[in-house]
């Protein structure tokens, strides 16, 4: 056999690979560069402008749906993370006790089930209280968020908690501090990570939602996701190519900051 | 006097019950807002729809006969409900399809990302990672622009004179098909990854050595030892692509329904709730064999990784 004979290599796999990657980035590329287009066809190329994220900017639709989207993505996601936090205290460092798998299950619930199950689900559940309490606000919309942002947060929070052993609880019991001060001193310090990075996955994943937002939603409640399949639903315009561009920079952000975060600690 | 073992099993009661309470916010948000309005669907699935949407408070199991079978007006004969049965089976088709292909594309995108440097390797995940964590109904929006009859596919195409008008892919099942595999790529990528990271290659090395091609390397080392990072993937993209709303209302339009359009539908124009109840269990049926066919598969693949 040749002497350069790679264990590794199998045909054609990285070509397969490359083309994946280009693939996966070259429609969003396309989006970006037509967010600056002149012209207001998305078709043909008009000269660089900004005009569309000026119009976008201007447009009190976008700005309102904006604002709840981060709204109901904040609260949200600093809901579900104190939660998924608290559970996965719960449910982590312990021998198997009565309940656990049902934990388990309870908590990924959400994951298992198509989100247009869970949004026609919801649109009934909520539909009821609505008559029942006159109550039509927001708050549907936040109950819902939260609850599909557990599991998220909850993964790596999880993760966190399952690589940390308890000598240095144990040594600060030892030395008889309180357990709430061995948790506000010691595991909290140490969880931190992980409880940011569950808290900034449940953000994104908040922001991004449509289908449970659809159904769940009020008139007037718009999300930003939402407005946008209403308006590519009605025909596109350069607009929407410069709400998502934005959009992406935001994405884009969030997710470098998580992987430093998540990485850093090794 | 309480002895040591009586104190010791005091001391677990309370921690199990102080872990119940620490749970308890989480475990009540989500049946609050996921699990517990589900079981609603399923009463709902057997009531009578109103006249204006919503409910009568009355049985009936018409939403379930409903769900495949059509009465015939006149003679009150039960058919096949051919309308619903296409969109099942073009859903079921087309979800099975994308995890096809992203398997086909995934698997060989995940082996080349685990074969590079220690130190490279993190930067492929970081590429994985950004669509994954990207709206999907902008990447979906990204294809719409992609694949139009204006788009730059069809621009290219006619450029070189491969085609002398612009080819419809748009509002057909391929657009929806392309779709899919294009946003629940990194799905199926990352999953795959996460097992192939721990391949051991001296065991590829050592097929080599007892003169075993690349393919049956590929086939009988490689494959079995990743498996459960496929079936991960394939549950991951088959799930909502299943369910998929967003990719069929952009790229389908409005004659290609999957089973969540035609389930939108009747709640709204339909004014059917009893029948949306009903088709949404369907799909959680669905869901749920396939989960339960992954957990049988799971467990019986005892390949383990240290």
């Amino acid at each position: 056999m040749a002497s350069n004979f790679s264990i590794k290599h199998q045909p054609g796999f990285t070509a397969i690979a490359a083309t994946c990657f280009v693939v996966l980035y070259l429609p969003i590329i396309v989006l970006v560069i037509y967010a600056f287009n002149a012209a207001s066809s998305t078709s043909e190329w008009g000269g660089f402008s900004l005009k569309w994220f000026q119009s976008a900017y201007q447009n009190t639709q976008v700005i309102d749906a904006t604002l709840r989207s981060f709204q109901i993505g904040a609260i949200a996601a600093v809901l579900s993370t104190i939660f998924a936090t608290m559970a996965a205290l719960a449910t982590t460092r312990t021998a198997s006790y009565p309940g656990l798998t049902f934990k388990y299950a309870a908590i990924n619930q959400p994951l298992m089930v198509p989100e247009i199950v869970t949004g026609v689900a919801l649109l009934i559940f909520f539909s009821r209280i609505k008559i029942f309490t006159g109550y039509s606000g927001i708050g549907y919309l936040v109950a819902a968020h939260t609850a599909f942002c557990i599991p998220f947060a909850y993964l790596p929070i999880r993760a966190r908690l399952e690589n940390m052993d308890l000598t240095l609880e144990r040594a600060a019991a030892d030395l008889y501090a309180t357990p709430w001060k061995t948790f506000r001193r010691i595991t909290l310090p140490l969880l931190w990570p992980g409880i940011l990075a569950g808290l900034m996955l449940a953000f994104v994943i908040s922001l991004d939602d449509v289908v449970i937002t659809e159904f769940v939603k009020s008139g007037g409640q718009d999300t930003l996701p939402t407005y946008m399949l209403g308006q590519i639903r009605r025909g596109i315009t350069p607009e929407i190519n410069a709400i998502s561009t934005a959009f992406l920079l935001l994405s884009v952000a969030i997710v470098t900051l998580f992987f430093f975060v998540s990485r850093k600690r090794d | 006097m309480a002895t040591a073992e009586e104190v010791a099993k005091a001391a677990e009661r309370r921690d199990v019950r102080d872990r119940w309470l620490l749970s308890a916010p989480a475990l009540l948000v989500i049946l609050f807002a996921a699990t517990g309005p589900l079981l609603i669907v399923l009463v709902y699935s057997f009531l009578t729809p109103g006249a204006y949407g919503d409910v009568k408070w009355q049985f009936s199991s018409d939403a379930w006969t409903s769900v495949f079978l059509e009465r015939d007006i006149f003679d009150d004969t039960l058919s096949l409900a051919a309308a619903h049965v296409t969109i099942f089976w073009r859903s079921i088709k087309l979800a099975v399809v994308t995890t096809l292909a992203t398997l086909a594309l995934g698997f060989p995108t995940a082996y080349f990302m685990a074969t590079r440097s220690e130190k490279t390797r993190d930067l492929w995940l970081f590429l994985i990672t950004i669509p994954f964590w990207t709206n999907l109904l902008i990447r979906t929006f990204a294809v719409l622009q992609i694949i139009r009859n204006e788009g730059i596919v069809n621009t290219i195409l006619l450029k070189l004179g491969i085609v002398s008008a612009p080819v419809q892919i748009l509002y057909t099942d391929t657009a929806i098909l392309i779709g899919m595999a294009y946003v629940y790529l990194p799905l199926m990528v990352l999953p795959i990854y996460a097992s192939m990271e721990k391949l051991d290659f001296r065991l590829v090395e050592a097929g080599y050595d007892l003169y075993a091609t690349r393919f049956k390397v590929l086939r009988k080392i490689i494959f079995p030892l990743v498996k459960p990072g496929v079936i991960a993937g394939s549950i991951l993209v088959f799930i909502p692509a299943l369910g998929a709303y967003v990719t069929p209302s952009v790229l389908g339009g409005g004659k290609n329904m999957m089973l969540s359009n035609l389930i939108e539908l009747q709640f709204g124009q339909g004014r059917n709730w009893p029948l949306g109840s009903a088709l949404s269990i369907t799909v959680m049926i669905i869901v749920m064999v396939a989960l339960l066919a992954y957990v049988r598969n799971a467990g019986k693949s005892g390949v383990r990784h240290g």
